[in-house]
């Protein structure tokens, strides 16, 4: 019975904050008419995420195209001709390493930045004093960072994809004989553009659960620094688990057809 | 004119304000006295529209608070300034900035000129020295950090001001100092002032009337003579803790 009703109230719980999550986009969507205000706040907002995560994202994005590439070069070697390593390497990377990689390194640090600075500023009351002087939080706070994702996240998962294929491509030559020409015809014998509009479709997706779920939990914050942790741990949590399911309700909506 | 009718506020099982009726009056300075945790700050997030009553209403100027719509809400607050209890200043701004967003008349606000001249006038009547506008909250120490907080309420010259709890963690120096600003401050720009606070020796100073909240009901409101001569049992256990204390008397 005990059991029953915690997963009664775990239910509900989880409705609420469905419900919740569903009216804070909505009131933030209402600040969108106020573009001098978040115009600016956006731009410093999309430098930082640029800036401050292209090398971390290319580098990983680096490692994991090598990687692939040897471990492809590992198990195919003398079963199938060289040139399919070119088709695996920009698929896997296009299809799912470059979007997915890149959008769980971006929701542990941007999002932890995000929930982690509106947190804090929820428990100062910095978020009361902006809206006691007639001013809209959501354009001061969450429209710029959630617009700034929007537009950086999918800009960086191409420079991530594109990191990804090249080193790849130099990985295999090092230890495979695979010519430019070998990796190149395997790259465009399978290469559909869907693929690369879905890469970036899919990067749109993770960049929006990724800071409305950041900007949520920063605005719901409570009780003092301990909250804050809770609050960052929680938006990272659940933006890393949400960039799975959608990655999988894509794959299958927009390749499965 | 402030006014709050049967205010009813509880968080989960806690009732934090039980049926409080509570006015201001134009022009005068009340202070709202209690012990800690009785719901003072709620009470005054109340009248901003910070906090939403459970039932009862807060009515500002004839209006009543929580049934605005959002630009409704906007324009009262421009006519209020809350000084914040640890100043809530924004971190990532200078003070210049911060106290800018005070000024919220918008075309106000874009004349960089007008906001030079305002944000000048408000950190002189704060009594803080010009260069202070070019340093981060960080570089503040906790008094200065308060006079800011006080400088971004007036910057957008409120017909109200609201304190809470303004001197809570200063030294006693700094106190009277902040206790000085508030009086000097409602002589000067002749607004109507609500402080917060569980300093009785300030509020006697700086108020017209005081009202003592003590869990969750308004216990007694008056002058402070009239609570000097109370024999209400809250109010005297209350006052006698800075009757004992000499620096009270004098």
């Amino acid at each position: 019975m005990n059991v029953l009703a915690a997963l009664g109230r775990w239910v509900l719980e989880g409705f609420s904050q469905v419900g919740r999550l569903s009216f804070f986009i909505v009131e933030s969507a209402r600040g969108l008419g106020e573009v001098r205000i978040w115009w600016p706040r956006m731009m410093v907002e999309a430098w930082n995420i640029g800036a401050g995560s292209l090398f971390i994202v290319m580098l990983i994005s680096a490692f994991a195209g090598a990687v692939t590439a040897l471990q492809t070069g590992y198990q195919f070697t003398g079963s199938i001709p060289y040139y399919v390593v070119g088709t695996l390497v920009v698929s896997s990377i296009i299809l799912e390493l470059g979007p997915v990689l890149t959008a769980l390194i971006l929701a542990g640090r941007i999002g932890a930045r995000y929930a982690a600075e509106l947190g804090t500023m929820r428990v100062t009351e910095q978020i009361d004093a902006l809206e006691s002087l007639g001013r809209s939080p959501a354009s001061h706070l969450v429209i710029p960072r959630v617009l700034a994702g929007l537009i950086m996240i999918p800009a960086l998962t191409v420079l991530a994809n594109l990191s990804g294929v090249l080193s790849g491509w130099i990985s295999v030559k090092a230890v495979l004989p695979v010519t430019d020409a070998d990796f190149i015809y395997g790259a465009q014998y399978y290469w559909r553009p869907w693929d690369a509009y879905y890469s970036i479709i899919k990067a749109f997706f993770f960049a929006g659960s990724i800071t409305i779920i950041a900007c949520y939990m920063g605005f719901n914050t409570q009780q003092g620094a301990e909250g804050v942790g809770r609050s960052t741990t929680t938006a990272v949590v659940t933006s890393s688990v949400l960039i799975l399911v959608l990655d999988t309700v894509l794959t299958r909506l927009l390749l499965n057809q | 004119m402030i006014e709050l009718y049967n205010l009813h506020k509880q968080f989960g099982k806690q009732v934090v304000l039980d049926n409080v009726n509570f006015e201001v009056r134009e022009g005068e300075t009340v202070a709202l006295l209690g012990p800690s945790g009785t719901g003072k700050s709620v009470l005054l997030k109340h009248i901003i529209g910070l906090i939403k009553p459970d039932s009862g209403k807060v009515v500002v100027d004839g209006k009543d608070v929580s049934t605005l719509k959002r630009k409704e809400l906007s324009e009262l607050r421009s006519r209020i300034g809350y000084v914040f209890q640890n100043g809530a200043l924004f971190d990532s701004m200078n003070v210049f900035e911060n106290v800018r967003l005070g000024i919220t008349d918008e075309a106000k606000y874009g004349d960089i000129d007008y906001c030079r001249e305002r944000i000048a006038e408000c950190i002189r009547l704060v009594n803080l020295v010009p260069e202070t506008i070019e340093k981060f909250p960080a570089q503040l120490s906790g008094g200065m950090r308060k006079r800011v907080g006080i400088a971004r309420a007036i910057a957008g010259a409120p017909k109200y001001l609201l304190y809470d709890e303004p001197t809570s963690g200063l030294d006693p120096v700094n106190a009277d100092i902040i206790d000085s600003l508030v009086q000097r401050l409602d002589d000067e720009l002749g607004v109507t002032s609500v402080m917060v606070t569980h300093d009785v020796r300030g509020a006697f100073r700086v108020a017209d009337r005081l009202a003592l909240l003590s869990e969750g009901v308004i216990v007694m409101q008056g002058t402070p003579q009239e609570f000097l001569a109370s024999s209400n049992s809250k109010v005297r256990e209350f006052l006698e803790r800075d009757f004992d204390n000499p620096s009270f008397a004098a």
